[in-house]
């Protein structure tokens, strides 16, 4: 019955290869025994305010619709906090659209600008859903890599390189989730000179932005001119460690979150109140226990880059984000195969690089979201695994 | 604050090579490090955050406010180290408001802390009255939540 139902699914869907961290995740799961630094998400809870004031939403009886567009309330928030932090002043009421994650927000994004045959850039190693939702709305994907040579920052002459006629949009990711590549501003104002060249949209991605450990985060969208080209994405999953209430937004020229309201208020609504009262307060009290958060990342951060450049497995310094991305060529294994092995040797679950797409071989992501005591232990077994002295083998 | 105290403050169990590791610094400044705290009386001990409810059942625990009255020379100090010195006092504090001191005292069961106050802690020259209060049941510890411990959940171990 599987197979012949087969014939109802989209072509397009189809072809869409499955998350290749989907793969590795049902390998993982069969092995809750190992360490995980797989994990995309931040390891602390939402503070404790946030969850309360959900909670007391919740009490309340705020459990309604709201505005397609998103509670005033939080739109007026979100204006404010992205006035502050970004340099960037949009409408709370015509320029602002909460949605269900910057998942959903990048996904209308793409289909409210996109029609089919558009050809879209993008940087990868990159997070998972880029390419996929980008073919979802029939236009091409075309793909800029990144490398460690250069942090993983975005090289504006490769991005040249890269053009071709029917280019519409650029789609930007600093921090980047896999690689912790920031892109600093001298190379902004290039990328932005181009887009303007090129009459290309930027949808930035910012989501990891309160977690750039070095240097100022600089949105694209605050350069001179391109605010009108830019549809600014964030959210509150990484720096307020909010993952499971599913809540990011847009903000934009007003025609674009128009047409990207219309999508969203025909297949989502709205995004969920209670998640929805709960970023209100991480906006407004929330910025102590990002700092925090913060901090300990950073710590993290030079512990683990520290112990894979000493066990020679080449690590650049992520400026953002948390996770590293070290290069395992050194063992010679394509990245897959180093993971199986790492995991069923050693007991350590890393993402192979090439489930951030191609660029990714040769590098695996390994999230330093957790505690130091499991990183070291970590790095104690990975060390072993690469020098080739792992004694218990289970494959 | 030295960054070896934030470290130890954050409270993972960490040993003095791990703690180098962590904070880039070799074994040998940490160690320094964790000696001067000690020298200095800022790091005063090593003990365990225990769960009441699960380790020490057959422990009982009462705050108790006392009233005393202060010296020309010294205030309070000179009875308050007093009082701390027995062995029941786990911790003793001046405070402000209608009492002087605030002390932590744990005894083997109600009888032998209830007799710490009426044969020792009130018989003390210089405390005027006590009001003794048993603690019934421990919610948070130091930091750690006993009742509703976060739970990391159905958290995937690996995720985009």
């Amino acid at each position: 019955m599987e197979s012949s139902s087969q014939r109802f699914v989209a072509d397009h869907v189809s072809g869409l290869p499955r998350s290749g961290i989907r793969d590795f995740f049902a390998i993982v799961a069969a092995m809750p025994q190992a360490i995980s630094l797989g994990i995309g998400e931040p390891d602390f809870v939402t503070p404790w305010h946030i969850r309360e004031a959900a909670i007391f939403a919740l009490e309340k009886g705020h459990t309604s619709y709201t505005d397609n567009l998103g509670l005033l309330r939080l739109r007026r928030e979100i204006s404010r906090y992205v006035e502050q932090n970004f340099e960037l002043s949009y409408h709370p009421e015509k320029e602002v659209l909460v949605a269900v994650g910057v998942s959903e927000a990048l996904d209308i994004a793409l289909r409210a600008v996109l029609n089919p045959g558009d050809k879209v850039l993008y940087h990868e190693p990159c997070y998972v859903s880029y390419s996929p939702s980008i073919q979802l709305t029939h236009a091409q994907p075309i793909r800029v890599a990144t490398a460690a040579e250069d942090q993983f920052a975005i090289d504006p002459e490769r991005v040249a390189a890269a053009w071709e006629p029917g280019c519409k949009v650029l789609i930007l990711n600093f921090p980047t989730n896999p690689t912790g590549g920031v892109t600093d501003k001298a190379k902004l104002e290039k990328l932005a000179k181009f887009a303007v060249e090129k009459d290309l949209l930027i949808i930035s991605d910012e989501i990891y932005s309160e977690l750039t450990f070095e240097g100022e985060h600089t949105s694209i969208a605050s350069l001179p001119g391109m605010q009108e080209r830019t549809i600014f994405l964030h959210g509150f999953s990484k720096a307020f460690a909010m993952t499971g209430f599913r809540i990011g937004y847009a903000c934009g020229p007003q025609p674009l979150i128009e047409a990207m309201m219309k999508i969203h208020q025909y297949s989502m609504l709205c995004a969920p109140i209670l998640s929805q009262e709960a970023a209100v307060e991480a906006l407004k009290n929330g910025a102590p226990a990002v700092a925090k958060m913060k901090e300990a990342y950073h710590r993290r951060r030079d512990l683990i880059v520290g112990r894979f450049n000493a066990m020679g497995l080449d690590c650049h310094s992520p400026r953002g984000s948390f996770y590293a991305f070290p290069s395992i060529q050194v063992s010679g294994k394509p990245s897959i195969d180093f993971c199986k092995e790492l995991l069923a040797q050693e007991e350590v679950a890393v993402v192979p690089g090439t489930a951030f797409g191609e660029s990714g071989a040769g590098f695996v992501r390994a999230s330093f979201s957790t505690s130091y005591e499991r990183i070291l232990e970590a790095c104690d077994r990975i060390e072993r695994f690469v020098a080739g002295d792992s004694v218990r083998s289970k494959a | 604050m030295s960054s070896v105290l934030q470290l130890i403050l954050e409270g993972e169990r960490l040993d003095t090579a791990q703690m180098a590791q962590v904070l880039d610094l070799s074994e040998a400044e940490v160690r320094a490090e964790i000696e001067r705290l000690q020298a200095e009386h800022i790091l005063l001990g090593w003990r365990p955050v225990l769960n009441p409810e699960r380790a020490q059942e057959d422990i009982v625990r009462a705050v108790i406010e006392v009233k005393i009255s202060p010296e020309r020379d010294g205030g309070f100090d000179r009875l308050a180290a007093r009082i701390s010195q027995f062995d029941a006092v786990e911790s003793c504090y001046l405070m402000s408001g209608s009492y002087d001191l605030l002390i932590f005292a744990t005894g083997k069961d109600l009888r032998e802390v209830a007799s710490f106050v009426s044969e020792r802690l009130a018989s003390v020259e210089g405390v005027l009255s006590t009001a003794t209060h048993f603690m019934l049941r421990a919610y948070k510890e130091q930091g750690h939540l006993l009742l509703s411990p976060t739970e990391s959940g159905d958290k995937p171990a690996v995720s985009p």
